[in-house]
C-alpha cells in the first residue's frame, strides 16, 4: 500500500556501491548502498535513455556528494535530491528508506 | 527626406556631432568592419544599409545550412550589436544611387542618407552567363540564405540537379544538390574542377573522389541551353563537349560560374573601376574619392579582386582603423596597408578535405614541384619549392589536408625549410614532423583573421590566455573557418609550458594523475584495490571515470575476475554483466569465433539459442554474432547454453580486445600466400580478455589484396611472400587513420614477440580513452615520430623494457580464464542478475517490440510505448 514501509531485502545481499533495482506499488525504484549501512533510493527510469536502467550505473561523489552515473549516455544524478548535473530542468523522484536490524525498507510516498 | 542632414567635413567633426558613417552592404566583412571601428565609443555615427531581410551571415558556411537548417547559428552579428544608438541596421533597403557632390545615398525606400565617409561593401554576385533559358523557374545562384531556400523548395519532388560551374562555389552547391537527395551533375567549362585553386593531378584525385559519391562531373563541357517547358520550368541542360551535343535530363539548375564584384552604382558614381571590374582602391582602401571606402570583394585592390573572406577582413582592418584616425583628425595613412593576401585555402568539399596554398601552379620562375599521388587511397599532394629547394612556394593537397597547417605558414613566412620535404607531407613516416614551435613569431596561423602566431603566444603569456576559447576572445584567431584551432591549442599547451605552468591533465577531481602515472604508481606501490588505491594516492569516493581505469589497470597488474571482490564496483555496466547494454536496457551477446571461424554445428547452436530467447541476431562488423534483446536475468541462462556449446565471452563489451578478422587465407584463396585464419586464430586466443584503455582490434590478411582490412585496425597483419608485415595505429570509426608499417617479413614468432610488446606498451602509457592511433601521435616528439618511437621501443629494445613487457603478456596469457564460464559457478555472482531485489517478476513493462523486416526491434518509449506512467511519480 502506499505510504507504507516496503521490506526490500537484507542489508547484505546490497553489494557496496552498487545498485539494484526493486518494484514496489508497481514503481521501479533504484537502490544504492554507500558508505557502509546508509541506502539512498531513486526512481530506476532515466529520463534522457527512457529506459529502466538507473540502478546499474556506477556511482561516486562530486565535491562529496553521491551520485550515480546512469549507464546508457552517462548523465549524473545526485542520490539524496535526484537532480541531475548536467541538466538543471531534470530530476529523478527520491524515495525515502529505512534500515533496521539490517533490514531494507521503502516507501512510495502517497500522492 | 533626408536622414542625419547636417552639415560636416570630413576629419573635423563639428563640435557635439560625431562624422557619419554609412556602410553600403552588410555581408562578413562589412560586419567585420562594423565591429573594428568602435561604433559603441561614440565617436561616430553609423548607417548600414542590407538589401537582405537579415543581417549579416557566416557565407562561407552556407552550405552547412542544409544539413543544421539554422538561420540562427549562422548570424554573425553578436547578440545586441544593433541596439546602440550610434549605429542603425536598415534591413530590406538597399542604394539606388550614390551623389558624391552632395555626399548623399539615395536608397530602394527612397531615403536620402547623408555621409561624411562612404564604405562600399556590396561584395560580389554570380556570374551568370547569357545561355538561352537561363531565367526558366527552377534556375538559380547560390549565394544568400533566400537562393538555398527557393532551392531547397524546388529540389521537393525533383530528381535531378545540374550545377553549372565546378569551381570551389560549384562544388559547395552539388554538394548542397545533393544532401537534398538529388542526384547532382556538376559541368565544367575548363579542363579540371576548382581551376583556379587546383593543378590537374589534384583536380583529378577530387574528381574521382566525388564521382564516387555518386555526382556526375562533365568536365570540358559547355552548357548550350536551359531547356525549359511552360508548365514545369526547367526540364533539363543541352551541353557540349569533343563528342558532340547531349543532354541532362534534371528539374533544378544552380548557376555558380564565377563572380563578378558589384560595382555598378561605384561605376555610375564615376569612381576608377578596375580593368575586370572592382572599385580601384590604394593600399588603406580609399577610392579615388577620398571620402569613399571599398572593402571585400566589391573592390579592386593591387589590381585584383579578391574572392575570399581572410582578403576582405584585413580590407576591413585597414579601412576601419584609417577612419577612425579620421576621426581624430589624421589625415594621413595610418598603419600597414592593405597589400595583397594569402590566397590559400583549406576546405572539406563533400568530405573530401581540398587545400591550396601560395603559388599552387608553380608560377614562380624555376619553382619545383614534388608530387605524391595514390589511386588507391584517392590521396594527392604536392608541393612546390623555390629552385633551390630551400623555401616552400606552395601546395596542392587533396584527401588529406593534415599538412595544411605546417605547410601553409611556412609557405607564408618565406622561412627557409627547417627539415625534409616528405616530414611535411607524411609526418608520421618517421621523419620528424615540424611543430609550431618552428615556425616564425611573423608566420600567420589563422589566415582567415592575420593572427600571427607571435599574437597568439603574447596572448598566453601576457594577456594569461591559457586555453583555445580564451585565444579566440583575445586574437579571434579561429573564429572563422576553424582550421587553425588544432595549431593553436598545440601552441597554447608549449607556450605554457615553456613558462612553467602545468597543464592540468587530472583524471577526475578523485586522482591528480593521468591513466599513465596511475598505472606506473600502482605498479610500483603493488597497490591491488581500489578502496587502497583511493585511500593512498586519491580522494573522495570516485567516480565512473575513474573506477573504470582502475579496473582496466589492475586488470593488468593484478590479474582477476572482473567481479571479484571490489573490482565488481568500479564496472561500468557492460564489464559489469559481461554484455552489451542496449538502448532498451536490455543486452546484447558476442561468443567469441576467433578468426571469424565457426563450425555448421557452432553457427546452429547461437541460432537455437537466439530463437529459444527471442534474440534478434546481425552479423557484426567484425566476423562475430551478436544477439540483441536479452534481459538481465536471461544472461545466465544463454550463457550457460552457450557455453555448453563450446563458446566463449567474445569480450565485445569491455575496453579490451575485440576480434582478430581475417581473409580465409592460402588454406582456400587461390591468391593466399600466407595461412590468415590460422595466424588471426592464435592472436586472437593470445590476446583475448586483454584489458586496454580502449578497445582493441586487430585483423590478418593473407595477401596483399588486404581483404581483412589489416590496415584500419589497432594491430594489422598482412601476409608477405617472406612472412608477415605488421601495421600498427591503424582506426576506422570517427576518425579514420592508415596503420603504419612497424616491420616488415617478420617470421610468427618475431610477430608475436613485436605484437606482445606493442600492446604491453600501450596498455602502461596510453591515456583513458585513448586508440592506439591517437596514442601513436602523441607520442611524436620533436625529436622522432610516434613510429620511429614506437620501432626503437619494440624492435631496438632502446628503452629495456622488452622483457618486462613479453613478461607482463606472457602473465595475461597464463591467466586468462572465461568470464562467462567462471561466473556460472559462482552462486554469489550469479546473484547480481536478478531483475528485482524484491519480486521475482522479471518483466519490464518498458522492454516491448514491434516487427522489424523478418525479426524484431524494441519499441519506442513514449510514442510507441506510453510511458506517462512510469515518470510522473509524485513524491
Amino acid at each position: 500500500m502506499s505510504g507504507d514501509w516496503n521490506r526490500i531485502c537484507t542489508l547484505i545481499e546490497m553489494l557496496p556501491e552498487r545498485g539494484a533495482a526493486c518494484l514496489v506499488d508497481g514503481y521501479q525504484i533504484a537502490l544504492f548502498r554507500i558508505e557502509g549501512d546508509t541506502v539512498l533510493a531513486v526512481g530506476n527510469f532515466d529520463p534522457f535513455a527512457r529506459a529502466n536502467v538507473i540502478s546499474r550505473g556506477i556511482v561516486g561523489t562530486q565535491e562529496g556528494r553521491w551520485f550515480v552515473a546512469s549507464p546508457m549516455y552517462k548523465h549524473r544524478f545526485d542520490l539524496r535530491t535526484g537532480t541531475c548535473h548536467d541538466c538543471a530542468e531534470v530530476c529523478l523522484p527520491v524515495f525515502p528508506v529505512r534500515v533496521d536490524s539490517g533490514v531494507v525498507y521503502v516507501a512510495v510516498p502517497e500522492e | 527626406m533626408s536622414i542625419h542632414a547636417r552639415e560636416t567635413v570630413v576629419g573635423q567633426p563639428i563640435e557635439g556631432l560625431a562624422p557619419r558613417v554609412l556602410v553600403i552592404g552588410h555581408g562578413m566583412v562589412a560586419q567585420r568592419f562594423l565591429e573594428l571601428i568602435d561604433v559603441h565609443a561614440g565617436l561616430l555615427c553609423v548607417d548600414v544599409l542590407s538589401e537582405e531581410p537579415r543581417p549579416a551571415y557566416d557565407r562561407v558556411g552556407l552550405s552547412n545550412y542544409f544539413v543544421h537548417g539554422d538561420e540562427q547559428s549562422m548570424s554573425l552579428a553578436p547578440e545586441g550589436f544593433f541596439e546602440s544608438p550610434h549605429i542603425r541596421l536598415h534591413l530590406d533597403e538597399s542604394a539606388v544611387s550614390i551623389d558624391r557632390e552632395q555626399r548623399t545615398v539615395l536608397t530602394s525606400e527612397g531615403r536620402e542618407f547623408s555621409y561624411d565617409t562612404l564604405v562600399l561593401a556590396m561584395g560580389s554576385a554570380p556570374f551568370v552567363p547569357s545561355v538561352p533559358g537561363v531565367n526558366a523557374e527552377g534556375v538559380f545562384v547560390y549565394r544568400t540564405l533566400d537562393d538555398l531556400e527557393l532551392i531547397r523548395a524546388r529540389a521537393q519532388g525533383a530528381r535531378t540537379g545540374v550545377v553549372i560551374g565546378g569551381g570551389l562555389l560549384g562544388l559547395e552547391a552539388a554538394n548542397a544538390v545533393s544532401s537534398l537527395g538529388l542526384t547532382a551533375h556538376v559541368v565544367e567549362l575548363a579542363e579540371r574542377l576548382m581551376p583556379a585553386q587546383l593543378d590537374l593531378g589534384g583536380a583529378t584525385m577530387l574528381r574521382r573522389r566525388i564521382e564516387e559519391m555518386g555526382i556526375e562531373v562533365h568536365l570540358s563541357t559547355q552548357t548550350q541551353r536551359i531547356l525549359e517547358t511552360e508548365a514545369e520550368g526547367v526540364v533539363g541542360l543541352e551541353v557540349s563537349d569533343v563528342d558532340g551535343p547531349r543532354v541532362i535530363v534534371a528539374e533544378l539548375v544552380v548557376v555558380s560560374a564565377g563572380i563578378r564584384p558589384r560595382d555598378a552604382l561605384a561605376r555610375e558614381a564615376g569612381l576608377e573601376i578596375g580593368e575586370r571590374g572592382g572599385v580601384v582602391v590604394d593600399p588603406w582602401c580609399r577610392t579615388s574619392d577620398p571620402a569613399v571606402f571599398a572593402i571585400g570583394e566589391v573592390a579592386c585592390a593591387v589590381g585584383k579582386t579578391w574572392g575570399l573572406v581572410a582578403p576582405g577582413y584585413q580590407m576591413a582592418q585597414v579601412a576601419a582603423r584609417q577612419i577612425k584616425a579620421m576621426t581624430e583628425g589624421l589625415e594621413a595613412e595610418t598603419g600597414d596597408g592593405f597589400l595583397g593576401a594569402d590566397m590559400s585555402t583549406k576546405l572539406k568539399l563533400l568530405g573530401v578535405d581540398v587545400a591550396s596554398i601560395g603559388d599552387a601552379h608553380a608560377a614562380e620562375v624555376g619553382a619545383l614541384e614534388l608530387t605524391w599521388s595514390d589511386p588507391v587511397t584517392h590521396i594527392y599532394k604536392k608541393v612546390v619549392v623555390s629552385d633551390d629547394g630551400l623555401r616552400v612556394l606552395g601546395a596542392v593537397l587533396v584527401g588529406d589536408a593534415d599538412a595544411y597547417d605546417s605547410l601553409r605558414p611556412i609557405a607564408a613566412s618565406g622561412v627557409e625549410l627547417p627539415g625534409s620535404v616528405e616530414a611535411l607531407l607524411f609526418p608520421a613516416t618517421g621523419a620528424i614532423g615540424i611543430g609550431p614551435n618552428a615556425l616564425p613569431d611573423s608566420a600567420a596561423v589563422c589566415s582567415c583573421n592575420n593572427i600571427s602566431k607571435g599574437e597568439i603566444t603574447g596572448a598566453v603569456v601576457d594577456l594569461g590566455a591559457c586555453d583555445v576559447a580564451a585565444i579566440k576572445a583575445c586574437t579571434r584567431a579561429g573564429t572563422s573557418c576553424g582550421s587553425c584551432v588544432p595549431m593553436i591549442q598545440s601552441l597554447v599547451h608549449s607556450t605554457l609550458e615553456r613558462q612553467g605552468i602545468t597543464v592540468d591533465k587530472s583524471l577526475c577531481e578523485h586522482f591528480a594523475y593521468t591513466r599513465r602515472e596511475l598505472f606506473d604508481i600502482i605498479r610500483v606501490r603493488q597497490l591491488t584495490k581500489f578502496s587502497q588505491i583511493i585511500r593512498e594516492i586519491g580522494q573522495g569516493g570516485g567516480c565512473d571515470i575513474c573506477k573504470p581505469v582502475i579496473a582496466s589497470i589492475l586488470s593488468t597488474q593484478a590479474p582477476a575476475h572482473v567481479l571479484e571482490g571490489e573490482n565488481a564496483t568500479l564496472q561500468d555496466t557492460n564489464d559489469h554483466v559481461m554484455a552489451n547494454l542496449q538502448r532498451n536496457g536490455t543486452y546484447s551477446v558476442v561468443p567469441r569465433l576467433p578468426g571469424g571461424e565457426v563450425t555448421p554445428e557452432g553457427l546452429i547452436a547461437i541460432g537455437e539459442i537466439a530463437r529459444d530467447f527471442g534474440l534478434y541476431t546481425k552479423v557484426t562488423g567484425g566476423q562475430r554474432i551478436d544477439m540483441f534483446g536479452a534481459r538481465l536475468d536471461q544472461l545466465p541462462e544463454i550463457w550457460r547454453r552457450l557455453v555448453a556449446h563450446g563458446f566463449e565471452s567474445g569480450h565485445a563489451y569491455g575496453k579490451s580486445l575485440r576480434t582478430v578478422k581475417s581473409c580465409v587465407g592460402s588454406d582456400w584463396c587461390r591468391y593466399g600466400v600466407q595461412d590468415s585464419v590460422g595466424l588471426a586464430v592464435e592472436l586472437e586466443l593470445r590476446y583475448r580478455g586483454l584489458r586496454s584503455p580502449h578497445k582493441l582490434k586487430s585483423a590478418v590478411s593473407g595477401c596483399a589484396r588486404e581483404c581483412a582490412e589489416a590496415q584500419s585496425k589497432d594491430f594489422g597483419v598482412i601476409a608477405t611472400e617472406k612472412g608477415w608485415n605488421l601495421y600498427v595505429g591503424g582506426n576506422g570509426g570517427m576518425r579514420p587513420r592508415h596503420a603504419d608499417l612497424l616491420a616488415s617479413d617478420l617470421d610468427t614468432s618475431t610477430l608475436i614477440r613485436y605484437i606482445d610488446r606493442y600492446l604491453m606498451y600501450y596498455v602502461r602509457t596510453a591515456e583513458r580513452l585513448q586508440r592506439t592511433s591517437v596514442w601513436l601521435e602523441s607520442l611524436t616528439s620533436a625529436e622522432e615520430s610516434g613510429l620511429a618511437h614506437l620501432q626503437r621501443v619494440i624492435i631496438e629494445d632502446a628503452l629495456g623494457l622488452g622483457d618486462e613487457l613479453e613478461a607482463d603478456m606472457a602473465r595475461h596469457v597464463g591467466s586468462y580464464a572465461d568470464e562467462w564460464a567462471q561466473t556460472l559457478e559462482d552462486p554469489e555472482k550469479l546473484a547480481r542478475f536478478r531483475t528485482f531485489l524484491n519480486s521475482e517478476e522479471n518483466a519490464d513493462p518498458l522492454i516491448q517490440y514491434v516487427p522489424n523486416r523478418a525479426q524484431h526491434r524494441p519499441a519506442v518509449v513514449s510514442v510507441e510505448i506510453p510511458s506517462r506512467d512510469l515518470t510522473e511519480v509524485v513524491v
